[in-house]
């Protein structure tokens, strides 16, 4: 897999291979598929105890998606409204219409600096820049904190998951990969999860100690007050967020919430959808610059990359909602099997089959909103109420509109010529019998069907043609 | 009460038997049913794979805006009256459509919902003595909320053992094209749902949906596996005399 030339960012390959293809390779990795249907099934259990606990917990989902609608509604004003109180309190306020420009905005932020290394964290959104390629290629090395993260960049390997990047790696993947890349790896570490969690512990404190500039993203930017939080579990964005001397947070514009007070709803549905805790066990909170306390250079980044493309129609808008919690990828049963590799971009499983098409054009990602059995399970747990089904069947209305598929087409247009009048239906459903002759396979799409599933018998007659029998004595 | 049966294009075409219990176990509950011959397909296989057809919705109001109630062997495709006609219709710049699609909608029900909303029963006279497990399909359970009506109808059912399917709410791969476009998922969640079926002891694997038990008991008799497929409506309207 290549990186293709499509904007919106440098790493993303979407439709190339197209989705199809990418999944068939995924499904025949049997480790794969355990790796992943164990980690989602235990976080799906545990999400489905810990929200069971809210007794309100369908009207916190109702009032997440009218805040971030809200949000929308408003955007040009709150983001404004965040740049006067964040710049009031001593961050610089940048803004970044796409990838490109956010990337040389960035390093150039950290040339300034005189440094030549970055540490990193809550790196989603950068990711989906493309920034520590970038970075490289000016020279200044980007070293990932989160674990899983940097499980992932040790490795030479893309993320698969919104919260979990590594979660395809099992644990004798993971050490092996420690072994290879660390170097200063114990030389007896065994795949025990704590022995692997100390490794990673010591090598990644030689970066915070050394390190003087981050880059992190943010979970909440807060209108009202310029503030931004980071929720995560381990600690290692806590230390990227205090302990060097310069901070640059690369943040979607469409992560705002209008007051501080917002966070009350958030901070209750983001750790119980995605982690599947009351809490996340850190909750870093910053506003602009506090003197002689964290980083003296607070810079951050308002990113729009494809955002306002997706603003500007009216229902695909609520994608803008997704506080990526990963709740929908965890119990997807098409992602369950396929893992995030397949969707071929930074935001995988349901949400990026609907976000990802917005983001980068329908065109360029045609294949994704029908990586899905519109299986409704997304919608149900997601914490905004984002229909992700509904945007599924727009998009692929989209999608055909824009990748004309000439047989499909004609089939389909065939179809529903016979569908629209009763003669031409009673004829065509009495066609059935010449099913028998493809019993062994036959054509596109008879030939994918009958790869696994033998077609049904057809009947003697159709029901129409029993009811005309039996009701009206005449013919149809 | 003035009640039509939409059979849906699928068991119009290839499983009549699933639209003929249908006639015949409303009749044993006396509530007859009138077909009318000008319908044909809601459209949902059209809409899901991104062809929005709004002559067919069009057809479906039409035939359909006289019957005080509409009843359906499919919660797929209630799910599509309700939610993507009405959808459909707008985004063809027609609200005076919408409108009617909407009222039809709220008066079409999915089998197991009208018999126990609107002829309030759970208990519908059936005889069937197999071991049978219930596929709650992802349309029933997640667009339609039908809950656990269909096992209460099944449960009423003299002689019937009603089988525990293990990971009962997870999709079965079918997803209308989904099943051919992305054949290798879909045969993978389809493997994963015939384990549980096989595992579940039951003689008959049952849903109310005819689209979803296609795909599934396509699967299992291509492994002979033995177990046989019936809609909910062909086990409801079996009785001592038909057994």
């Amino acid at each position: 897999m290549s990186p293709g030339p499509v904007p919106g960012g440098e790493t993303i390959w979407v439709d190339d291979p197209p989705f199809p293809r990418n999944a068939a390779r995924a499904v025949a990795d049997s480790q794969l598929r355990r790796n992943i249907r164990g980690a989602t099934s235990t976080i799906r259990e545990r999400r489905g105890r810990i929200v069971g606990e809210v007794p309100d917990w369908q009207e916190l989902r109702s009032a997440g998606a009218a805040i971030k609608d809200e949000v929308l509604r408003g955007l040009d004003g709150y983001l404004e409204q965040f740049e006067g109180a964040a710049v009031a309190r001593g961050a610089q306020v940048h803004w970044a219409r796409d990838a490109e420009e956010a990337n040389a905005l960035i390093a150039s932020l950290v040339a300034a600096t005189g440094e030549r290394e970055v540490i990193k964290v809550k790196s989603l959104t950068t990711e989906e820049l493309g920034l520590d390629a970038a970075l490289g290629r000016r020279g200044i090395e980007a070293y990932e904190t989160d674990l899983a993260e940097l499980i992932v960049q040790l490795g030479h390997d893309r993320p698969s998951h919104v919260l979990v990047p590594a979660i395809h790696k099992n644990r004798a993947e993971i050490r092996e990969i420690f072994l290879r890349e660390m170097p200063d790896a114990p030389a007896d570490l065994s795949d025990d999860p704590q022995q692997l969690a100390e490794a990673a512990r010591r090598h990644l404190r030689r970066k915070f100690l050394d390190a003087r500039v981050a880059i992190s993203g943010a979970n909440f930017a807060i209108a009202e007050t310029g503030s931004l939080l980071v929720a995560e579990s381990e600690g290692n964005g806590r230390m990227c967020l205090t302990l060097p001397r310069t901070l640059i947070s690369v943040v979607g514009i469409e992560k705002l919430l209008p007051t501080f007070r917002d966070l009350e709803v958030f901070l209750q549905l983001l750790p119980r959808s995605s982690t599947g805790e009351r809490m996340n066990p850190y909750n870093s909170l910053w506003t602009g610059v506090t003197p002689g306390d964290g980083p003296q250079e607070v810079h951050i980044v308002l990113l729009d990359n494809g955002r306002t493309n997706v603003l500007a129609d009216e229902l695909g808008r609520q994608a803008l909602r997704c506080i990526r919690c990963s709740a929908c990828l965890n119990v997807c049963p098409v992602y369950e099997r396929t893992g995030g590799h397949a969707y071929g971009a930074t935001y995988p499983g349901p949400i990026g089959a609907v976000l990802t098409p917005q983001l980068v054009g329908v065109e360029h990602a045609s294949t994704l909103p029908f990586a899905s059995s519109l299986c409704g399970y997304c919608y149900e747990v997601c914490p905004v109420k984002i229909d992700i089904p509904s945007l599924l069947v727009k998009l692929r209305r989209d999608a055909v509109r824009a990748v004309r598929h000439r047989a499909q087409d004609a089939l389909f247009g065939a179809a529903a010529f016979s569908m629209r009048g009763r003669r031409r239906w009673t004829r065509a459903v009495r066609l059935a019998p010449v099913m028998r002759l493809l019993r062994r396979g036959g054509p596109p799409p008879v030939a994918q069907w009958t790869a696994v599933r033998d077609l049904p018998e057809p009947p003697q007659e159709s029901f129409r043609d029993w009811w005309v029998r039996e009701h009206d004595g005449a013919r149809g | 009460m003035n009640v039509a049966l939409f059979t849906t294009c699928l068991v119009d075409a290839l499983f009549p038997d699933a639209g003929r219990a249908t006639v015949r176990l409303l009749e044993r509950l006396g509530q007859p049913v009138e077909f009318p011959l000008e319908q044909t397909c809601c459209g949902q296989m059209h809409t899901n794979s991104g062809y929005f057809e709004v002559d067919l919705v069009r057809r479906h109001v039409n035939v359909f805006s006289e019957y005080d109630a509409v009843v359906v062997p499919s919660a797929s495709c209630v799910a599509s009256i309700r939610h993507q006609h009405p959808m459909i219709a707008r985004d063809a710049g027609d609200e005076a459509l919408a409108a009617r699609a909407e009222a039809v909608a709220g008066r079409t029900y999915e089998l197991s919902q009208f018999l126990v909303d609107v002829l309030g029963t759970e208990h519908v006279g059936a005889y069937f003595p197999h071991r049978v497990a219930y596929h709650p399909t992802c349309h029933s359970v997640r667009l339609l909320g039908v809950g656990d009506r269909p096992q209460r109808l099944l449960r009423g059912v003299r002689g019937l053992e009603l089988m525990e399917l293990e990971r009962a709410d997870e999709c079965c791969g079918f997803g209308g094209t989904f099943a051919v476009k992305n054949v290798d998922v879909s045969a993978a969640m389809l493997a994963d749902k015939m384990d549980a079926v096989i595992d579940s002891g039951a003689e008959i694997l049952c849903a109310g949906d005819r689209s979803c038990l296609m795909h599934i008991g396509g699967g299992l008799r291509r492994i002979r596996a033995g177990v046989e497929t019936l809609h909910l409506a062909e086990i409801l309207a079996s009785t001592e005399r038909a057994a």
